[in-house]
């Protein structure tokens, strides 16, 4: 490679670093779909402008940990769930990955005029029953009721409060060359069911969404003594592959994920592979990321697999120390390829 | 997944690579266009160029539809999306695509009635349930696409369907490809020809490429063996002096394309004398437009279009990069005010465009030895 070449390719690499700035004029769906578009959102805008330092899922107030969440899935109700379930589920997930025991609850309300009683009821009962499953009590919220058209049906917010247990040291920089990836189940159920269930694509598949409580595996690999845990990322908008270029990136290390060794159930790899995407950025709402030292990867496994959604977890790669920043996939096929962000919305190809 | 699994075995490829490094002669360059955005993306997905000796190099070509649009039609597009009664209707990837002002996506978020289909008919099925409202679908792609755009079409004749219309950019391929041949500076040994627009066209439009040229082509699929064994029937061709159109896709390609999706675009489309695409600048009869009998179902009649032509910028050299002449970062624009979030040429469009990929994976490759 000549210095010609060296002297671009370095350009785009301090162009990269430098800090996001958020230049668009209005807010459009990239903006929510959790990708580089996002990020851009909140690192340039919302977290200068707030004054927050450091973002993670749930932020930590002494011993407490504070996280809050806001649903508006379409539809309501999908194979495998519905929004007052993912409410709960998502919120104490977010307490889970920064190794914060859930405690508490609240749940706020946006509801759309004309909105049938029956499904509010069928909605809070689910949330409930999830609270319950979770092991956390819902101990207060607010109702706010918007015209017709202001919004679609519900949104909730679940604002959550959790315990750090003393026995997590989780960072997301923290990642060392040798560390190994490992995933908690199957990647990519939850997108595609949801996007199946809208109807969209007359694609009938057999996909559940994989929404669950976190909290009890979080539990079990803090139970494995020494097991050198680094780091936990539930993989919800942006998929694993999202989650995997912000820990390349936050702790400047190159992940390498080998594809074959990836569970992806054959009913989502065979939506995926006809609607022309990729499981690697389909959204999970119980499968999650975990990150731990070299030799110790066996163990977490074995912690993992009795645990009901854990069946299918797995090694999915390792920690390297270059290219730092990048997530490389070593391919079925013999060859590699670079993961990047999700730039914006998945969007199906022409061909 | 039967039937696609068969086609991404690793050990065969394995084997593949080493057939195609006992047939490269050292100490030459090889450089190989693959014309189509489909068998780009196969390359990228499964690390092809991983598997090719060094001296073998893939150059993207101009074949993604979405990409080869020019600025002033995507403009045309979002200035129809603008108006009050129309629903716009295109497929997913021509969302994101900048015209002059921004994408679609940007209008969208500005109000404009923009939906994503996954067939012209879904289009038409919009068109009906909204009869008040006048349904546009913003129609890309080579021939591979244009038969699904004539049948709606012809639908829509037979259902007496007002309030539908196509904003046609259909393209046609065989055009841009002469237009690279022709160009003096060209610097490429072969191609891999496109497998889903040859199930159209087949496979005798492309004899001219080794009957006028002489350069092989090899018409090939879109699974990762189909690529690597494509690539391996060129070098065959190349090492033996030989210069035919071949066809690797025999599984899904009939030598002479599909008599009725022909007939079909013979009855709806004519060709345009001119059309402006992308990075190539204006090639004559290189897309098609409506025909007489369909004029009424024409969104540029039905409707009073800007029509304002946005001339690709002077200092990008997507032509250059397309024909192999220059690497995309040489370019001067190129990871400057050309970059994939802001992107001037068709290159840096799409995701798979040359630029696009060199800007997201260059490092990669600088850095190969370390993993």
């Amino acid at each position: 490679m000549g210095a010609a070449e060296r002297d671009a390719l370095e350009g785009i690499e301090r162009l990269r670093q430098r800090p996001a700035k958020f230049r668009d004029a209005r807010i459009t769906m990239a903006h929510g779909a959790g990708g580089k578009a996002t990020r851009t959102l909140v690192e340039g805008l919302l977290a200068p402008l707030l004054g927050i330092a450091e973002l993670s899922d749930a932020a930590s107030v002494g011993e407490l940990a504070l996280t809050t969440d806001s649903y508006v899935v379409r539809p309501l109700r999908f194979p495998g769930g519905s929004i007052g379930e993912l409410a709960v589920n998502g919120t104490v997930n977010d307490l889970a990955m920064a190794g914060a025991r859930p405690l508490a609850l609240t749940l706020s309300l946006i509801l759309e005029e004309g909105l049938a009683s029956s499904e509010l009821q069928a909605e809070i009962e689910a949330a409930a029953r999830a609270a319950r499953a979770a092991g956390v009590a819902i101990v207060g919220g607010d109702t706010k009721v918007v015209e017709r058209g202001s919004c679609d049906s519900m949104y909730l917010t679940t604002t959550g409060l959790g315990r750090r247990d003393p026995r997590a040291h989780l960072s997301p920089n923290s990642l060392q060359p040798g560390d190994r990836i490992l995933v908690s189940g199957t990647i990519g159920d939850h997108g595609t069911a949801v996007m199946l269930a809208r109807g969209q694509f007359e694609l009938l598949a057999d996909v559940e969404s994989d929404t669950r409580p976190l909290w009890a595996a979080v539990d079990a690999l803090l139970d494995v003594p020494n097991l050198g845990l680094r780091c936990l990322r539930d993989a919800t908008r942006g998929g694993v592959a999202t989650v995997l270029n912000e820990l390349a990136a936050a702790s400047g290390v190159a992940i390498v994920v080998r594809e074959t060794n990836v569970p992806v159930r054959p009913a989502v790899a065979a939506a995926c592979e006809i609607l022309g995407l990729d499981a690697m950025y389909m959204a999970n709402e119980g499968t999650f990321i975990a990150v731990v030292a070299p030799d110790s990867y066996a163990e977490a496994l074995a912690a993992l697999r009795p645990l009901p959604g854990c069946e299918n977890a797995a090694e999915i790669g390792e920690v390297k120390a270059d290219p730092r920043g990048m997530v490389v996939v070593e391919t079925g096929f013999g060859g590699r390829r670079v993961m990047d962000m999700l730039v914006g919305d998945p969007l199906p190809r022409i061909c | 997944m039967r039937f696609v699994d068969e086609y991404r075995d690793g050990a065969l490829g394995a084997a593949l690579a080493a057939e195609i490094v006992a047939t490269v002669e050292s100490g030459r360059h090889y450089k190989v266009m693959e014309v189509c955005g489909g068998h780009t993306h196969t390359i990228y997905k499964y690390g092809i160029d991983d598997l090719l000796p060094e001296n073998v190099e893939l150059v993207h070509g101009p074949g993604c539809p979405v990409c080869v649009i020019p600025m002033g039609r995507v403009d045309d597009a979002i200035a129809l999306s603008g108006r009050p009664e129309v629903i716009l209707t295109c497929f997913g990837d021509m969302m994101r695509v900048p015209g002059g002002s921004g994408t679609l996506d940007d209008a969208k978020a500005q109000g404009a009635d923009v939906r994503m289909v996954y067939s012209p008919l879904d289009a038409l099925r919009i068109a009906r349930e909204n009869q008040e409202r006048e349904v546009v679908f913003f129609a890309v792609g080579f021939e591979t696409t244009a038969p699904s755009t004539a049948l709606t079409l012809m639908r829509a004749k037979a259902e007496r369907l007002i309030n539908f219309s196509v904003y046609c950019n259909h393209v046609t391929i065989v055009p841009p490809l002469r237009a690279l041949l022709d160009s003096p500076d060209l610097q490429l040994d072969g191609f891999i020809g496109p497998g889903h627009v040859s199930t159209i066209i087949g496979v005798r439009p492309f004899a001219f490429i080794p009957d006028e040229y002489g350069k092989p082509i090899v018409i090939s699929g879109f699974e990762p063996l189909d690529v690597l064994q494509s690539v391996q029937m060129l070098l065959h061709q190349l090492a033996e002096g030989r210069a035919e159109v071949e066809n690797q896709y025999r599984r899904v390609v009939p030598d002479d394309g599909n008599e009725r999706a022909l007939q079909v675009l013979e009855e709806v489309f004519e060709l345009r004398p001119h059309f402006e695409w992308r990075g190539l600048g204006s090639i004559s009869q290189s897309a098609l437009k409506l025909a007489a009998p369909y004029a009424d179902f024409d969104a540029e009649l039905r409707f009073e279009l800007p029509g304002v032509p946005v001339a690709d910028p002077k200092a990008c050299q997507c032509g250059e990069v397309l024909k192999g002449v220059i690497k995309p970062w040489q370019c001067k624009v190129f990871g400057t005010s050309c970059t994939p979030e802001r992107p001037i040429g068709t290159c840096m469009v799409s995701s798979e465009g040359a630029c696009a990929a060199y800007y997201n994976y260059g490092r990669l490759a600088r850095e190969r030895a370390a993993i």
